[in-house]
């Protein structure tokens, strides 16, 4: 299994999402983002960060990264793609996921540990865990709030594709969990096709019980899952 | 070419730095104030002109369409809002 992790001027989250995927046994890459191919992976992570220093927009600079070109092609082909943070915004600024990330309701940059529902598990990135299963994982973002219009939302729940919403200890979806403003309490989306996650919560950072949670394994271990089925077929 | 580049947050979107300032309007004596939202201009100087790629950048990358529009103000409407400065 060979994961690639993308570099660009700004990213931050690449060495934890490096570390967490090796440990996994992905045999993992960095790609800088001028490389002109992104081909040969069996998963992309777009990690967390501050590319080109959110000048512009998030992520809005970053999708017109070389490397992106060639992303598209490979989600295009089914290949995985992790878009975590940073990398989420990216995602939806070059279109492979609906809707946008704009400032937190509160105006504040967020760090702190939330909890997460899992909202579907027939998804490459969540098939190991077991819906209504509630994840604690830290967010660390000042745009973070998932805001799409009414079209978009309904598409998504039409077709199962909000993959996890915030959510309080017992698991309710409910207003004053919603650390960011985000529409239904949206953490995390898929594409159509399913291949294509992005999430503002950071899995990686929750993978090692020094860093107080390990929920985040549910998204690695459904990777592991899926492309070790994929590779025995 | 000269033009200035509008882009402002949509209508449906709720604009939470916009908020944050009128709150502050009102705390420094405004209380009146009903809206404020923010948004951001581009200064462009080019060589020629080329409205349908200027029209396309700003489609694509100046602004988000999911969230803004934006607005193309050619120099020789600068004057009349007293942006040609």
């Amino acid at each position: 299994m060979k994961a690639a992790v993308i570099r660009f001027p700004g990213s931050n989250c690449d060495q934890d999402c490096h570390f967490v995927l090796r440990e996994f046994g992905f045999a993992t890459n960095y790609l800088w983002h001028k490389e002109a191919s992104a081909a040969g992976y069996d998963l992309i992570v777009l990690p967390g960060g501050f590319s080109y220093g959110d000048y512009l927009r998030c992520g809005a600079i970053a999708r017109f990264s070389p490397v992106m070109k060639s992303i598209i092609e490979q989600a295009a082909r089914g290949v995985l793609v992790l878009g975590i943070c940073n990398g989420f915004q990216i995602l939806c600024e070059s279109g492979l996921l609906p809707g946008a990330l704009i400032r937190n309701r509160s105006l504040h940059f967020l760090c702190e540990h939330v909890r997460i529902r899992v909202e579907n598990t027939a998804n490459p990135f969540l098939c190991a865990s077991e819906v209504g299963r509630v994840l604690r994982v830290p967010i660390a973002h000042g745009e973070g709030n998932y805001t799409a219009d009414a079209e978009t939302l309904r598409t998504l729940n039409a077709g199962d594709r909000v993959l996890v919403r915030y959510c309080d200890e017992a698991g309710r979806v409910a207003p004053r969990a919603n650390p960011n403003g985000s529409a239904e309490n949206i953490a995390g989306i898929c594409n159509a096709q399913r291949n294509v996650f992005g999430l503002m919560p950071h899995p990686e950072r929750a993978c090692d019980s020094a860093l107080l949670s390990t929920d985040g394994r549910a998204v690695f271990d459904s990777l592991l899952m899926t492309l070790g089925k994929s590779r025995a077929a | 070419m000269k033009a200035k580049v509008i882009v402002m947050p949509k209508q449906s979107i709720l604009d939470p730095q916009g908020v944050a300032v009128r709150e502050a309007m009102r705390h420094h004596g405004l209380p009146g104030v009903k809206s404020v939202r923010v948004g951001k201009v581009f200064e462009i100087e080019l060589d020629g002109a080329d409205d349908g790629k200027v029209d396309e950048i700003c489609r694509d990358l100046l602004s988000n369409p999911v969230i803004e529009d934006y607005h193309i103000v050619p120099v020789e409407k600068l004057d009349i809002v007293g942006l040609n400065e």
